[in-house]
């Protein structure tokens, strides 16, 4: 029963090569911030982002560990399952391919875990040959607490829900274990060229 | 107020544009007819739904700035520079134009007349419209209820309803400014943001049991919240209404 | 106090569609903290879907995501 108010055009929404916007986005130049929790205030000193689960060992990495390992720019589109679509956002971080080098696991699922509490899950596959980043700069800045920082997972590929913000942990699991959103709604997966917003799409 | 309307399922209604009336240089009021408007309370909001030609939508809450007065309803818009809604609404929204409505809503946030003062409001900025709303319910109600208002805002021009306040003053209601960032030659009213001690140069004390409205963007209404709580006033008398940073 | 952060009051239009009364006045309380509050009180971020966490500790209270023609809604965190 919606009409169209005269005269409303809303959020600028750009005219792009449609083969780049999946179905149902709209393109914006804004990076609108949505957040499951109030963002957390952690200091350099005390974090710390581990790889634990299904592994020989824990492996995990101080913030100047962290930062000496070999970063890369990466430039993507990424795709908010609010509908919004960000075209050639710019990046700094590390490959999840580096951080799982020499870890051994017969893992097949990954759960990412925030400070604050917030869980997303992925196939292992999802986040390796070079599909995913943990990343601590956007726009040539250190990323922002209410974009993630200081390290949010970046999962270009999927919607943004999957690429957690302030991650902490990667934890390999035998089984898949759905997160916060996918428990409640959301897609387990979650490709926006399929449209996998919800359960059952 | 229309008993059988109220237990009806919440809809969207079209709302028809009656008027609009400028308020400051941001900010507008608009005057719309709802068809079978069920009648509202002071303090609660609408839904707010605007569709684009391309099938776009937006949503956005505002609060009701009239006291009930049959299917009209007043909506009070700051225009927000990186706003979606509030731009349109505030500029280009003009009489004839409809848009969508969802509402009354709202129970929490509210004050009637039958629940008497003493009330303290405090608004910041935009945050004053369900406050209004409140102020004008207890006009029309010729309510005795004592009523205080303290109102941040940045300028003199800047605040919102400001004739109708003066007017209206008076009669068991006090109106306190307090001016942020400019202040007119010769001013002598409060010219800093709300604290605790202003909190308790305007009063009522915590001893004398007031209801408690704070409404304004997320840091004014914690800070504000939080002096009170200080100052003793019991945090289940204090409703919290927060805008967003976005708002609109 | 995260300044992206709401109230009930921002999701009193949703509740209703999904409750189909006034929900904000409903009391409920924290299963983590045992605090009672109006659902009016609560704190609301708008992530993927809404959220609704305790005022006192925090701790996640509800999920609702909305689609076109239901909702799924997660209550478990009240008592």
């Amino acid at each position: 029963m919606s009409f169209v108010s005269r005269g409303f055009h809303g959020r600028r929404r750009e005219d792009v090569d449609s083969k780049r916007v999946p179905p149902g986005q709209y393109v914006t130049p804004d990076f609108p911030v949505l957040s499951a929790g109030p963002t957390p205030h952690r200091s350099l000193d005390t974090w710390s982002l581990s790889i634990l689960g299904e592994v020989d060992e824990t492996h995990s990495w101080t913030w100047d560990e962290f930062r000496a390992l070999p970063s890369e720019e990466i430039t993507v589109d990424i795709h908010c399952v609010t509908k919004w679509s960000k075209l050639d956002t710019m990046w700094r971080g590390v490959s999840v391919d580096t951080l799982l080098e020499g870890v051994e696991t017969s893992a097949e699922y990954v759960v990412q875990y925030s400070d604050g509490g917030y869980t997303t899950n992925l196939p292992l596959e999802d986040v390796t040959g070079g599909k995913a980043w943990v990343v601590f700069e956007y726009d040539g800045e250190p990323l922002a607490p209410e974009h993630g920082g200081p390290t949010r997972m970046l999962v270009p590929h999927l919607y943004f829900w999957k690429s957690a913000k302030w991650l902490r942990e990667l934890r390999l699991r035998a089984a898949d274990e759905p997160g916060f959103w996918e428990t409640n709604g959301y897609n387990n997966y979650g490709d926006p060229w399929r449209e996998q917003r919800y359960w059952g799409d | 107020m229309a008993g059988a309307a109220l237990l009806g399922r919440l809809t969207w209604k079209p709302a028809a544009v009656v008027e609009v009336v400028p308020e400051t240089p941001s900010v507008r009021t608009i005057v719309f007819d709802v068809a079978d408007w069920p009648g509202h309370r002071a303090g609660q909001h609408v839904d707010v739904r605007l569709t684009a030609d391309d099938g776009y939508q937006a949503e956005r809450s505002y609060s009701i700035a009239s006291a009930p007065d049959g299917e009209r309803i007043e909506l009070t818009v700051e225009r927000l520079d990186e706003g979606e809604v509030s731009p349109y609404l505030a500029d280009e929204l003009r009489p004839g134009d409809r848009i969508e409505l969802r509402g009354p809503v709202g129970g929490y946030f509210v004050w009637e007349p039958a629940v008497g003062g003493p009330v303290l409001l405090v608004g910041g900025g935009s945050g004053v419209v369900p406050l209004m709303a409140m102020i004008r319910t207890r006009a029309d109600a010729g309510s005795e209820a004592e009523m205080r208002l303290l109102l941040s805002s940045r300028s003199w021009d800047d605040v919102i309803y400001r004739d109708e306040l003066e007017r209206l003053a008076g009669d068991g209601l006090t109106v306190v400014h307090t001016l942020t960032r400019s202040r007119p030659p010769g001013w002598s009213g409060y010219a800093r943001r709300v604290d605790s001690e202003m909190l308790a140069g305007v009063g009522p004390d915590a001893a004398e049991r007031p209801h408690v409205f704070v409404c304004g963007p997320t840091p004014f209404v914690e800070a504000v919240a939080e002096a009170l709580v200080q100052r003793g006033h019991e945090p289940q008398r204090i409703k919290t209404e927060r805008f967003g940073p976005t708002g609109g | 106090m995260d300044p992206h952060m709401l109230d009930g009051n921002a999701v009193a239009g949703l509740l209703n569609e999904i409750f189909g009364v006034e929900m904000t006045i409903a009391v409920r309380t924290c299963g983590n903290c045992g605090a009672s509050e109006p659902l009016g009180a609560v704190h609301v971020f708008r992530g993927a879907g809404v959220v609704l966490r305790c005022p006192h500790c925090e701790s996640v209270l509800a999920k609702l995501v909305a689609r076109r023609t239901c909702a799924c809604v997660d209550m478990s965190g009240f008592r």
